[in-house]
């Protein structure tokens, strides 16, 4: 686990002139579960759109793999496709759920994948619903289907918007158990954020707390947990109003 | 009625010519129309950039635009006087040819298209291109999978633009003159019939015109429903 797979230095990022983030210093290593946690406008899905290359940064730099991301240098699309999200309410295509599985595949002109999107499928319990329509979903289904379709594409890096936000304990333990197991087969990076400090605690090896767009600790999950050495982190993890 | 189905049935050559015609005008036009509004619309659904708004309000403009005025324009603009007419390039239609109507046509309908494409856009789901871009898509397909997802709209926004040219008269009487066997249409005969007394006659090229809208709104509806039981 001692490969950075991402770099930041000095990203900031604004929205109609108001700086929204502003990272110093954050090293994400290769196969690690890494947590962002904080209340609710702390700047962490913001964040993670910066870690998908989905907008530029303000200013400053990403380095991901051997390559950087900033305001004036696009990243490439072969790297941009080594990363994917799920998002906290995912828009599913309106065709049936085999499509949308497909979906990323056909992107990127991957042809004759029946077998990865029938074991992308099978993973996350849903191969008997393959032919109905997306949209008849519940949403923990819907939400599995979100995993599936970004599992099927073997991602380096899978990105976790608060996945299982309103969902059922059921549909929350799968969901966990999946990602898990992604990370510990496949040795695939996930970032999550979360503003569950349980989940984080249950699932990362990592764990940082995000307030106002900036990261206030960085540690590992026992120590962010147990020493916190902030006293913001502290009462976080106490379940205290921090922001 | 029965005059009409006499008419199609003994496959009157003067009918088929004219039916032929109608098809072939408003067939290119719908073309030309489709392959200029699904992009514009698009754009304008998807993209913000300055003057946008007024591109919407030119458009919008458009789309209730009397045919009438745009024969008028089109005229101007092909007459050897005109400002297009006069520099008589071979490119540029005469008036009075089935050309000059195709584009008289598909300055009616192209903004129909577009206007109906671009509200379709704009009903898909805002945080879906982002989600497209997540899973690798380029802008390119990120684009196209959004009209994709708005194929209902956009296949509406076809039927209106058919709509609005095969039933037109004014623009193509004006820029067509309703030639025998040459710029005659459905709805042109319609009319020269009907100021001759030929009340039969016109009556039963309305109904073959009724009988072509209500066929190809037939097929686009088949279209569509193919769409909801993908």
């Amino acid at each position: 686990m001692s490969e950075f797979i991402y770099r930041l230095h000095n990203v900031t990022k604004k929205y109609e002139g108001r700086r929204v983030l502003q990272v110093d210093h954050l090293k994400i290593h290769r196969g690690e579960v890494f947590a962002l946690v904080g209340p609710s406008g702390a700047g962490k899905s913001t964040l993670l759109r910066l870690l998908n290359f989905l907008e530029p940064p303000a200013s400053g730099r990403i380095r991901f793999l051997d390559i950087e991301f900033s305001a004036d240098q696009p990243m490439p699309l072969a790297y941009r496709r080594r990363v994917t999200t799920v998002f906290q309410r995912p828009i599913l295509l309106n065709r049936n759920v085999w499509a949308n599985v497909n979906y990323g595949l056909q992107l990127r002109g991957q042809r004759n994948s029946a077998r990865r999107i029938e074991m992308a499928l099978e993973q996350v319990g849903l191969m008997a619903l393959a032919r109905q329509r997306a949209r008849t979903l519940s949403g923990g289904e819907a939400q599995r289907v979100a995993l599936a379709r970004a599992m099927v594409l073997q991602p380096d890096v899978l990105l976790l918007d608060e996945p299982t936000a309103n969902l059922d304990p059921y549909n929350v333990g799968l969901i966990e158990d999946i990602v898990r197991a992604l990370n510990r087969e496949r040795g695939t990076t996930l970032v999550l954020v979360t503003h569950n400090v349980f989940q984080a605690k249950r699932l990362a090896h990592r764990v940082a707390l995000m307030l106002e767009g900036q990261i206030v600790e960085v540690a590992d999950v026992e120590a962010f947990f147990e020493f916190p050495s902030d006293p913001r982190t502290a009462a976080f993890v106490r379940g205290e109003m921090v922001y | 009625m029965v005059q009409a189905f006499h008419l199609i049935v003994a496959r009157d050559p003067a009918l088929f010519e004219i039916v032929v015609l109608s098809l072939r005008v408003s067939g290119t036009a719908l073309l030309f129309s489709t392959l200029i509004g699904i992009p514009l619309g698009a754009a304008l659904g998807l993209s913000r950039f300055v003057g946008r708004r007024l591109v919407i309000a030119l458009l919008y403009t458009g789309m209730g635009f009397p045919p009438v005025v745009v024969g008028l324009f089109v005229y101007l603009m092909l007459s050897r006087s005109g400002p297009l007419g006069q520099l008589n390039w071979p490119v540029i239609p005469s008036l009075f040819t089935p050309t000059a109507m195709v584009v008289a046509q598909c300055i009616i309908s192209f903004p129909l298209v577009a206007g109906f494409t671009m509200a379709a856009v704009m009903g898909v789901e805002p945080q879906l291109r982002q989600q497209v871009q997540a899973l690798g898509a380029t802008r390119w397909q990120a684009t196209l999978t959004i009209l994709a997802e708005a194929r209902i709209g956009v296949i509406v926004s076809v039927i209106a633009g058919f709509g609005s040219i095969i039933s037109e008269v004014g623009a193509v009487m004006m820029v067509g003159g309703n030639i025998e066997h040459s710029t005659r249409m459905l709805t042109t005969a319609i009319v020269l019939e009907t100021s001759k007394g030929n009340f039969d006659l016109a009556m039963a090229i309305g109904v073959i015109l009724l009988g072509l809208s209500f066929l190809a709104n037939v097929v686009m509806l088949y279209l569509q429903g193919r769409t909801f039981e993908e």
